[in-house]
């Protein structure tokens, strides 16, 4: 995991290895100040020496300045390496998941993929910026300390020893009973906040079943349980503090009782006395700061994971090798397909399809919820490979294509689509990007877009907010449509993506499709049996097989469960009786 | 010990809502914060402060003793041939004494600070809680969902980062620089002024620099802010960007977004890592600049100044810097609390759902053509009317008999979604609107249960206006499934039981069984005990309707109120549905909303609603043969988005 994330580091490599430098650097200069301090006392105010005192300060105001560049630097490097880091961790995952196909999207959400891009750099980037910084600042600092300590005096300092090696074993057990609690903690902390959540989105389901208190006492006693926990967790970390007050205090009073001796005896001078007083502050000091930062760092671990999972995914997916750049029509061939999401799965989605669809035909698709007729459209265009069997387009397999030839081929309109913030030209101009605005505006007739566009005031440079909000659910689609029209497709898929769209609007696109399009082969998945009658085929799915297959009339007679849908769909059975719009 | 805080750079968790807002009334809000915490935990923060204050004291006389140690008991003694040290020996027990006080003192505060900030953290969000439940619906409609749930999250992380750390610590450095000024004006007044000019040169540097990094600070969050928009954009839409064959250029994009980014960030945290070796370094030549001076002073003894003294007055000069530095980095997250304070407490201050009604609802039986109350559930409900005046209490047999008289009602006063609406439902009736999205259709049944407020009119139900009735009353005489449906981070029997939180198992099964959820609930893969998560995101967006039909069936209300809630199942499956739902519904009230005809054609009375009006009523028939609205909708002859 590491090395995955150290090759990130890239381009500031130098920024990454100075600020330690600077850091150190930096800490020198600061353990160097008491022991010209221990001077100015000796040498200086004790023997008298006004001229040694002047000289002393000028060269510790030298030291300081130094100490102050040396830091400043260090800071700057530091930054610039931490947020460096960042960019190359969010970019190196952000082109990763341009490669992702469908099944690695899923399997992240795009959820769990935002949180990866921002929350989880920026604690990275955070721990960074402490490790390059802090981390190797509080060990120097420690370690120098000691060193002076011992060649001032080896016998007093061993005091500092002791004393270090009791605090840092307190503060690991601490610190490693706190981090298992306070986990334990958050996650139960996290279900709180969880169920607040619930209960916000949920308050009219609550309302209307007055349900208040009920919801009230369960709060109060989840709260209640938090709490507790809360408590029990941070009473260890309360130890803290006075532990190190007492080990500091325990090192000044040992030191004075011992050094006074030593003093008297001449063995130790006052000056020295004081700067072992001032590196005891020093050493306890770095060492709690390592301990904070041992914990802070162990908390990005989790964040890091998450990073790591995200570059180390491979796409499932990939282009062949020798790559077919042309597909010669816009037939179809699914042979005995079998087709599952997960490959640990015990049920497949589809099972053993076989399908026979020519170049420019018209298939409607039809069936209940759950029975994969999106699965089954998401092969042609190769969103996801097949577990078994080959689907073929022009007589060959998909898997033979150059995908971005495949996909431009292939268009298919999305159930779940997504519209970009920018005008509605940008948004149409994502299926050519070279399209004139002529050409855009036939699309948006074709797909009766233009019929609302036009009365927009700005027409087709209206702005489409983030995930098309401005637009209503059937605008939407028909944008969509348009959209998927200007890559000037072989085969045009509809994965239900007229449901928002009114009967007569329906029908009018369909028509349109067929005088404007004819040589097109058009796939349209549709709750509404009126939207597939008029199809030369329609496949009737039902749990991931082919139920039915044949046209309007045939099916009638011979397939059940498309009567069914008929029947509840026209209820008196009255010739006329179209289906009114659906879920708006 | 110089720090900079990383705290200092949040990015997008903390900065998502943008900067913190200014906070007017700083000192309005602290005061309420402390009156809320003092609420509970009054004795405790007493404790509190004095152990503070004792930690000071045994940390300043510790200092002091420096100089005694120096004076009395080592300068005396050099040279002796026989020294004594059993002063030193006393001195020590007794400096050793008080330092044992400081170290229980801290000790004894932390644990207190523990509860009290945890403490009060527990009210503050069962506060919060329990209060937004009893809020009207019309909060949840204007305040976005993520900044209501932003206040239980961030905005109670820094109330508890100010309670357990920035109080006392400012409590603590204050005592600090007070003791430790009068300390140092003890052993020596110049160098103390000297010292106090070297602080305010670091403040003034300070503050400097802080000025310098806000400016790309700001750059910095507005960076963040355009990234991470960018970046949820776009995984949304990754799907499409695969479909439409985009990736190259979204690649692009995001570098660009990215770079500025790295720009804004690295200037902004280089200048504020600045700030951490300024202040140190800053504290270190006031401390060298003090060590000269003080040298000098000691050497010729002028006022007495002693060697000791120096090198208490030396020691006083670093621990004077500390709460400084400490103050000023606290500043920043209690401004940032107080601005979290602000929004809690005007979630608290909001006015709670009103209810005047007096009529209650009870179970009721017959006896002797009187209806008399019940204990037990019996199927038959009753209105029970306490009549102050004679003192008297009457009840009245629930039919479901609702009525609408010129009822008028906007959201906001300036704007009416609903006009004149005159509508009559007698019992047993299934009742059904249709009509566009936005005629007004949801608005209705929000105002049957009082979601909503009317401006004008009248709503009665069995003849009693509905302002009469307790609204938890009401509204359990109601069921009610919703156009979203929701369900509960619980088992789906758990979820069900809902409707009815002392049904069996029994009853909640037969109630799955009558939605046709049956079926489905026993292919998970626990039944009817597997867990739901995540608003059940595991579930298809028809079964989760089936299951909020099986809650509201489980409930057994009198009245019933259908919204969409079969939109998302097929057409096939939501005539079993129905079919059941009938059963169910036999004999009792029904209003039903429906985008799709098919749902609602059997209705007893179909009401056409466009732009807040019901334009045409009647059967599904009789609607036909006017060949107006209806019919246009029906047969699809006129465009309808």
């Amino acid at each position: 995991m590491l090395k995955t994330l150290a090759a990130q580091i890239k381009e500031f490599k130098r920024d990454s290895i100075l600020t330690p430098v600077f850091m150190i650097l930096e800490v020198i200069m600061e353990t160097i100040i008491p022991l010209l301090m221990a001077s100015i006392i000796d040498n200086g105010v004790e023997a008298g020496n006004i001229g040694h005192i002047y000289r002393m300060g000028a060269i510790m105001v030298v030291m300081a300045a130094l100490s102050l560049l040396w830091g400043v630097l260090g800071g700057r490097f530091g930054a610039r390496a931490s947020a460096g880091f960042a960019r190359n961790l969010r970019q190196a995952m952000y082109d990763n998941i341009q490669t992702f196909s469908f099944s690695n999207i899923d399997k992240f959400s795009t959820a769990g993929l935002v949180t990866r891009l921002t929350t989880d750099v920026t604690n990275l980037q955070n721990a960074y910026q402490m490790i390059l910084r802090m981390f190797t600042r509080a060990p120097a600092s420690l370690i120098f300390a000691m060193c002076m300590a011992f060649s001032i005096n080896a016998r007093l300092a061993s005091v500092y020893l002791v004393a270090v090696i009791f605090l840092g074993v307190c503060l690991f057990f601490i610190m490693s009973r706190t981090t298992k609690y306070f986990n334990q903690v958050f996650r139960k902390y996290d279900d709180l906040n969880a169920s607040v959540q619930e209960n916000v989105s949920a308050i009219r389901v609550v309302k209307a079943y007055v349900r208040e208190d009920y919801e009230k006492s369960r709060f109060t006693k989840a709260s209640e349980n938090v709490y507790n926990m809360f408590v029990k967790a941070e009473k260890i970390l309360t130890l803290n503090n006075p532990l190190m007050q007492l080990t500091v205090y325990s090192c000044i009073l040992g030191i004075s009782w011992l050094g006074a001796k030593m003093i008297v005896s001449d063995t130790l001078t006052t000056g020295q006395l004081m700067s072992l007083l001032t590196y005891c502050m020093n050493i306890l000091s770095s060492l709690m700061m390592l301990s904070m930062i041992f914990v802070m760092v162990t908390m990005s671990m989790a964040s890091a994971e998450r990073i790591t999972e995200v570059l180390n995914e491979k796409a499932d997916l990939v282009n062949p090798e020798h790559p077919d750049f042309e597909i010669p029509d816009g037939s179809i061939q699914f042979k005995n397909v079998t087709f599952s999401y997960r490959k640990d799965s015990e049920t497949p989605v589809l099972s053993h399809i076989d399908l026979d669809i020519k170049a420019g035909e018209t298939v409607g698709i039809i069936g209940g919820t759950g029975s994969a007729k999106s699965s089954l459209v998401n092969l042609i265009s190769r969103l996801y490979d097949v577990s078994e069997g080959s689907v073929c387009v022009g007589g060959k397999d998909v898997r033979s294509y150059d995908l971005e030839t495949l996909r431009n081929q292939v268009s298919v309109v999305l159930q779940k689509n997504v519209l970009f913030s920018g005008t509605i030209l940008d948004n149409l101009r994502w299926g050519d990007k070279d399209a004139t605005e002529e050409e855009c505006i036939r699309a948006c007739r074709l797909a009766c877009a233009d019929e609302f566009i036009e009365r927009f005031p700005d027409q087709y440079n209206t702005y489409i907010e983030q995930g098309g909000s401005n637009v209503s659910g059937g605008q939407k689609q028909r944008l969509c449509i348009a959209r998927a029209l200007l890559k000037k497709p072989k085969i045009l898929i509809l994965d239900d993506s007229t449901s928002a769209v009114d009967t007569a609007t329906d029908s009018k696109i369909r028509k349109a499709f067929a005088e404007e399009i004819p040589n097109t082969t058009k796939l349209i998945i549709a709750q509404r049996i009126s939207s597939v009658e008029h199809a030369d085929h329609i496949i009737v799915m039902e749990d991931g097989k082919v139920n039915g297959y044949g046209t309007h009339e045939e099916l009638l007679k011979t397939n059940h469960i498309y009567r069914d849908v008929y029947e509840s769909q026209t209820y008196n059975k009255q010739a006329n009786a179209e289906e009114g719009t659906e879920n708006g | 010990m110089a720090e900079p805080k990383a705290k200092e750079f949040r990015g997008p968790g903390g900065g998502r809502r943008g900067p913190a807002p200014k906070v007017d009334n700083s000192g309005a809000l602290f005061k309420r914060t402390m009156k809320y915490v003092l609420h509970f935990y009054t004795p405790h923060c007493i404790t509190a402060v004095i152990c503070i204050f004792v930690n000071v004291l045994a940390s300043v006389q510790g200092t002091l003793f420096m100089q005694t140690l120096i004076d009395q008991y080592i300068l005396p003694l050099i040279g002796q041939a026989n020294p004594d040290f059993s002063g030193l020996a006393h001195a020590i027990f007794r400096v050793g004494c008080f330092y044992l006080c400081g170290v229980l003192a801290s000790y004894i505060q932390s644990r207190v600070m523990v509860i009290v900030s945890q403490g009060t953290l527990k009210h503050l969000r069962d506060d919060m809680f329990t209060h937004m439940e009893s809020l009207p619906i019309r909060y949840f409609d204007t305040n976005p969902h993520g900044d209501i749930m932003s206040m239980y999250t961030n905005d109670i992380d820094t109330l508890r980062q100010m309670i357990s750390q920035s109080i006392p610590q400012f409590i603590n450095s204050a005592i600090t620089i007070v003791s430790v000024t009068i300390s140092m004006l003890i052993l020596n007044v110049p160098l103390t002024l000297l010292t106090l000019v070297m602080v305010c040169v670091m403040l003034v540097a300070t503050r400097k620099l802080a000025g310098l990094s806000g400016h790309y600070f700001v750059e910095q969050q507005k960076d963040i802010g355009t990234l991470n928009g960018y970046i949820e954009e776009m995984m949304e839409g990754q799907k499409v960007v695969k479909v439409f064959c985009h990736e190259e250029q979204s690649r692009e994009d995001f570098r660009q977004l990215n770079d500025k980014l790295f720009d804004s960030a690295h200037k902004a945290n280089g200048f504020a890592n600045i700030l951490g070796p300024v202040n140190a370094q800053l504290g270190n030549i006031s401390y060298v600049v003090c060590a000269i001076v003080g040298g000098i002073l000691a050497l010729n003894g002028v006022g007495g100044f002693t060697l000791g003294g120096l090198a208490s007055f030396l020691t006083f000069n670093k621990s004077f810097n500390m709460p400084i530095n400490q103050i000023s980095q606290q500043l920043n997250s209690v401004i940032m609390a107080l601005a979290g304070a602000d929004r809690i407490f005007r979630l608290l201050d909001e006015k709670p759902e009103t209810d005047e009604g007096y009529v209650t609802l009870v179970n009721a039986r017959r006896e002797n053509g009187q209806i008399v109350e019940s204990e037990k559930r019996t199927g038959l409900w009753a209105w029970k009317h306490y009549h102050k005046a004679e003192n008297t209490t009457t009840y009245q047999e629930l039919t479901g008999d609702v009525v609408f008289d010129g009822v008028d009602f906007g959201y906001t006063p300036d704007k009416i979604v609903l006009h004149d609406v005159k509508l009559y439902a007698t019992p047993g009736q299934k009742i059904a609107f249709v009509g566009s999205t936005g005629a007004g259709k949801t608005t209705i049944t929000n105002l049957i249960n009082r979601f909503y407020d009317i401006q004008d009119g009248k709503i009665r139900y069995d003849g009693i206006n509905i302002n009469k009735i307790k609204k938890a009353d009401l509204r359990r005489s109601l069921g009610i499934v919703l156009q979203d449906t929701h369900l509960f981070t619980n088992t789906v029997m758990e979820n069900i039981r809902y409707g009815k939180l002392d049904a069996t198992d029994e009853e909640v099964i037969a109630a799955a069984k009558l939605a046709n959820a049956d079926s489905f609930i026993r292919r998970l893969p626990q039944g009817y005990n597997t867990m739901l998560t995540g608003d059940g995101a595991n579930l298809s967006q028809g079964q989760r309707q089936l299951l909020a039909i099986a809650r509201a069936a489980v409930a057994d209300p009198p009245v019933l109120i259908l919204d969409e809630a079969t939109s998302s199942i097929d057409t096939r499956t939501e005539r079993i549905v129905q079919d059941g739902m009938d059963k169910l519904m036999k004999g009792r009230t029904t209003f039903v909303i429906a985008h799709r005809l098919s749902t609602i054609r059997n209705s007893d009375c179909i009401m056409v609603l466009e732009q807040g009006r019901i334009i045409e009523r009647g059967t599904h028939e009789e609607l036909l043969a006017e060949g107006g609205k209806y019919y246009q909708l029906y047969t699809g002859k006129l465009v309808m988005t």
